[in-house]
């Protein structure tokens, strides 16, 4: 490790993978930092397949996903540091000081730039109020995959999944393959949370019944779960009283949403947007703070890790590329029918030409189309025969052509049916 | 007319079938990948299975594994009770054959990672 790096990126998940091997690719002198004694983050444990569709048009499992780019990453010079932790980042003359701890002691370096890919935690048992005891056999989907597919071992024998996210679809599938009994899968709100596909190929091909409106208020068990209470909720998602039953099963699975982490971004005062709960960023994929890049599932949950390697590919560059220069930004706003847009601001001094938007609907939207206008005028429309929240939409514009300046007004309407 | 959902790719179109003819009708789907998938879940509906394979490494108990191409639906189990009796004694990389044509269906059962060269 040298003393001083131009980019260092923080997490050696597919997003540190691809925004390391980015920047090492344009010039720069990187240090990738990973808590982990591997990299390849949470797709070491997604050992089912459907990585790399777009990328690759290859229907790769995640660990061979990740190897490949941890290939390319090792054909660079990027040095890569494995079980260590990043404890303070401080801003200093020649851009941040990096504290880091790992089983040789604490360490520190200076960094030009910044590469945030600290990926997402998943919400736990405590974060949905779940009533009862304390009692083992209660597992995030996550913990659950990291038992089945690292550890060899079965997290449970007969269990009730709450939550209808992608992990716990694809976890209903791995559990009944190796033997367990999925009872079913219950979601609190009318809509499944997953991908079309994984309701079906991972529920429907396995006969694994999936209840909507329905979630867990109760769990029982000394030592380990003995049964778990289901009730239904109403529309403002409140247990209904009477609606009551009782599910024998020694597991519970939670694949109740993924939270960006970002206490090292906070630490550094970059602006938090609350809806996508990442930072607030450019095109570049540079946050509030002048030379911090993120990417990943940091900046905003993804659901194809494609597009996580690719956010991963505009901070790398971007950070190689790094000159501390005044931005000039404009806010790309958007109607109430589009529940997030990254990135969130358009620097009018930086590339203008290829501007990737990742964005989501609020509600499911029938026969609908997007126009986006910039100062009243069409720029581009879209048609999408539909528009779901668990499926997050890309589109790429170039603004090279346009006259933008700190006035423009660049807005993103969704129209459409709601069903 | 039936309904069914593409899992080729995470667009999962909505495909709707009419196999009231002699040939089978597929519209819907954004890609000609759609009207395959159809055509077979119709005919004889395929998966491709990912699993993970016991090893004798005490840091990588357990190896991931997939099929190198779909097999039937109806034979997931047998495939899977096929795989639960190996256990790997040499560090395989990823792409290495673990099952030969696995009970005669033509695909191999192959390792997805190299995590076995990468422990101690």
């Amino acid at each position: 490790m040298k003393n001083y790096y131009d980019v260092t990126v923080i997490g050696g998940g597919p997003a540190g993978i691809a925004a390391a091997a980015e920047a090492a690719r344009n010039h720069a002198s990187v240090l990738v930092i990973e808590r982990e004694a591997r990299l390849g983050g949470i797709l070491k444990q997604c050992i089912h397949d459907g990585f790399g569709l777009v990328r690759f048009k290859e229907k790769l499992s995640g660990p061979e996903y990740a190897e490949r780019f941890i290939d390319l990453l090792n054909e660079t010079d990027a040095d890569i540091t494995v079980l260590t932790f990043v404890t303070k980042i401080v801003k200093t003359s020649g851009g941040y000081r990096i504290t880091m701890v790992s089983r040789d002691g604490v360490a520190s370096v200076v960094s030009k730039t910044i590469i945030l890919a600290t990926g997402c935690r998943e919400r736990t048992a405590k974060q949905v109020f779940i009533h009862g005891t304390r009692p083992a056999g209660v597992f995030t989907a996550g913990t659950a995959q990291n038992f089945t597919n690292l550890l060899g071992q079965l997290p449970c024998r007969k269990c009730v999944i709450l939550g209808s996210g992608d992990i716990g679809l694809i976890m209903a599938r791995r559990l009944t393959l190796e033997g367990a009994q999925v009872i079913g899968v219950y979601e609190a709100k009318s809509t499944p949370s997953g991908l079309t596909r994984n309701i079906h190929q991972c529920l429907h091909d396995y006969n694994i019944p999936l209840y909507l409106s329905k979630t867990v208020t109760r769990v029982f068990g000394e030592d380990r779960l003995t049964a778990v209470e289901i009730s239904s909720v109403d529309k403002s998602m409140k247990p209904v009283k009477g609606t009551e039953e009782i599910i024998e099963c020694d597991g519970l699975i939670l694949s109740v949403g993924l939270i960006p982490e970002n206490e090292l971004a906070e630490t550094l005062g970059v602006k938090i947007d609350p809806k996508t709960k990442g930072p607030v960023c450019d095109q570049s994929l540079m946050t509030s703070a002048d030379g911090i890049f993120s990417c990943g599932n940091a900046l905003h949950v993804n659901d194809l890790v494609d597009y996580v390697s690719e956010s991963g590919e505009t901070a790398g560059k971007a950070a190689a590329e790094f000159n501390a220069s005044a931005r000039e930004c404009i806010d790309a706003e958007t109607n109430s029918n589009i529940s997030y847009i990254v990135p969130q601001k358009i620097d009018l001094k930086g590339d203008l030409s290829k501007v990737v938007f990742y964005f989501r609907s609020r509600d499911i939207l029938k026969n609908c189309k997007l126009s986006i206008t910039l100062d009243g005028g069409v720029v581009k429309e879209k048609k999408y025969m539909f528009l779901r929240p668990p499926e997050m939409e890309r589109i790429v514009l170039d603004f090279s052509k346009y006259n933008l300046h700190k006035n423009s007004r660049l807005i993103f309407n969704a129209e459409g049916e709601k069903i | 007319m039936k309904q069914l959902v593409c899992i080729v790719c995470p667009n999962g179109c909505t495909l709707n079938i009419d196999d009231s003819g002699d040939e089978i009708k597929v519209t819907g789907g954004k890609c000609k990948k759609g009207s395959d998938f159809a055509v077979a879940e119709l005919t004889c509906p395929k998966r491709t299975i990912c699993t993970t394979v016991k090893t004798v490494f005490k840091n990588a108990p357990v190896l991931p594994v997939r099929v190198s191409s779909d097999i039937p639906k109806d034979r997931i189990f047998d495939v899977m009770n096929e795989i639960n009796k190996i256990t790997v004694k040499d560090k395989l990389k990823r792409g290495d054959v673990v099952i030969q044509d696995v009970l005669g269906l033509g695909a191999d059962v192959i390792a997805t990672s190299d995590i076995l060269s990468l422990i101690t």
